[in-house]
């Protein structure tokens, strides 16, 4: 944090988003738990009743620990993307926070840990679905919460970026089409990527997603995580390039 | 409390502030008046910090801006041009939320809120979502939302734009109290009766530099003649070319209307009487004919 910020006053972004969420508190809650319990439930049990093991697990397993990180991805991107811009565009909110003492940098820092926070919520979500259907072993998995909240910082960062750029949420599907759908499917979220032809493993496996499901996968089913620091470090780099990159593109926007 | 020297600022090629200095004291009501594009805007964010000069220097209450803008915009209320009131929250929610972002606790801003809605009127709508709010209400609420912070500056860019004349006195009325309580306001405007009501001296600005600045009614003694004659109608032409040439100080076309600035009207009404097919308007000079004068009648989209 002390890199991309020189105060705290990012906080006021997050307690504002907060409070707007707050407002639908019921609504999101229940949207976040009830989505990955059909996809867990519908693909889980329908699909890996025909599967053996998939990567020497039960496939439920396999794919609630996929399904974490395509959660915090999902929830933290969509936060950022749109969300965000209205903010920034529609609903001139950002304009109003820079007539208080706060900066740019205030700004996109609280939208960027809001995303994350959101993100990791609806981690949070398909761990505690996870849980109460007995996919989770062993205390090893509340390691999963930093890796979420480091997985969303790492999404939010980029989508701020894309936000930054955008002229309006047209721009927004290109960016879910050509880079958040094409990574779900290869980044080991549904099926192991060691199933993809040497080129795409290639590809996927420098991809910021496939980071994230390795080091969840493994903490959530109390197995080892192979390079735990490489793949940490890897999202962290995402996440500071983002935000750093995201913050000169808006102040170059609003000045 | 603002003091700005040789201010530039450039976007691109264009450079929109060309070499602008002033000086705003405590208590003063300051208005920049301009067409649109003169660079209204474009100074008012470099004196809030939120633009970076290309040249100049900015003090705004003894703080150097953009250097200390942060501290600077504390001690400071901002009106934007544009309603930007936030829309998920209530009445009474945008008010607490904006002090939130001075820093201000929640008992704090919990304090100052009833009084803010008391001075937008809006007491009965605290609840309200913003958008039951009328134009003159958002206004209302935007202008108490920059008196969140108890500032002693405020400034407001085109502060009345889009409102109905009722709404518009309402306004006045609430920054002649804000004056009334020694607050300096620096406002935009390019409506002239609105400057002439409010400021104590008024600045007009075009292409990006001052060219003439003093109170208003000053401005109108020094730059224009007292009464103007506007005339209209058949032959209104003819009668231009005899008469108004000849018997006013400086006259001109706007359109089919003619402007005849005197400074005894006398012998020019007197001409009128011979032609009952003009139709007549006199009436004392204003900043808006002072405006005109400077900036000129051309349109400036």
């Amino acid at each position: 944090m002390i890199c991309v910020t020189d105060s705290l006053r990012f906080r006021h972004v997050v307690y504002r988003n907060y409070r707007v969420w707050r407002k639908l508190l019921l609504a999101s809650i229940v949207g976040n738990l009830v989505d990955p319990l059909f996809w867990l439930v519908g693909l889980g049990f329908g699909l890996g009743s025909l599967l053996p093991t998939v990567g020497g697990m039960p496939y439920l397993e396999f794919l609630g620990s996929g399904m974490i990180c395509y959660g915090v991805m999902y929830s933290a991107s969509f936060e950022a993307l749109w969300s965000a811009f209205a903010r920034l565009k529609q609903q001139r909110t950002w304009e109003g926070i820079l007539h208080a003492p706060m900066t740019i940098t205030d700004i996109v820092v609280g939208e960027w840990v809001w995303a994350a926070l959101k993100g990791m919520l609806s981690g949070i979500a398909i761990l505690a679905v996870m849980t109460a259907l007995g996919l989770v072993h062993g205390f090893m998995a509340l390691w999963a919460l930093p890796v979420m909240l480091l997985t969303g910082l790492a999404f939010s960062g980029i989508a701020l970026v894309i936000t930054a750029l955008a002229k309006s949420y047209d721009h927004f599907v290109y960016y879910f089409t050509l880079f958040i759908t094409p990574m779900m499917l290869v980044s080991g979220v549904f099926f192991p990527t060691a199933q993809l032809p040497r080129a795409v493993q290639l590809v996927a496996q420098v991809l910021p997603l496939s980071h994230a499901t390795r080091l969840a996968r493994g903490l959530v089913l109390g197995r080892p995580v192979e390079n735990a620091a490489l793949h940490v470090a890897a999202l962290a780099l995402v996440a500071l390039l983002g935000v750093i990159l995201a913050r000169k593109l808006v102040a170059r926007r609003l000045r | 409390m603002l003091t700005v020297h040789g201010l530039h600022k450039k976007f691109g090629a264009l450079e929109v502030v060309r070499g602008v200095s002033f000086e705003v004291s405590a208590g003063e009501c300051y208005g920049l008046l301009g067409p649109n594009g003169a660079g209204k805007t474009t100074t008012l964010r470099c004196c809030l910090g939120l633009t970076a000069p290309d040249a100049g220097e900015i003090t705004l209450d003894s703080l150097p801006v953009p250097a200390r803008a942060r501290e600077a915009r504390a001690r400071v209320g901002v009106v934007p041009q544009f309603d930007n009131l936030d829309p998920d929250f209530t009445v009474r929610e945008n008010l607490a939320i904006f002090g939130r972002y001075f820093g201000l606790s929640r008992s704090e801003v919990a304090a100052r809120v009833p009084y803010l809605l008391d001075y937008a009127g809006l007491t009965d709508k605290a609840d309200a979502p913003i958008d039951a709010l009328s134009g003159g209400m958002k206004r209302r609420l935007t202008i108490a939302r920059a008196l969140v912070n108890d500032p002693r500056v405020l400034f407001l860019d085109e502060p009345t734009t889009g409102l109905d004349p009722q709404a518009r006195h309402v306004v006045w009325e609430r920054l002649k109290r804000l004056l009334g309580q020694g607050r300096t306001i620096i406002l935009t405007t390019h409506f002239m009766d609105e400057a002439q009501r409010l400021c104590d001296r008024v600045a007009i600005m075009d292409h990006g530099a001052f060219i003439a600045e003093a109170p208003p009614h000053a401005l109108i003694e020094r730059e224009i003649e007292p009464i103007v004659i506007e005339a209209y109608g058949d032959g209104i032409h003819a009668w231009f070319d005899t008469h108004a040439r000849r018997l006013a100080a400086r006259a001109e076309f706007s359109g089919d209307t003619a402007f005849c600035y005197c400074r005894d009207p006398e012998p020019l009404l007197a001409t009128l009487t011979d032609h009952p097919e003009l139709r007549v308007l006199r009436r004392a000079a204003n900043l808006e004919d002072v405006f005109l004068k400077l900036t000129g009648r051309d349109l400036r989209d």
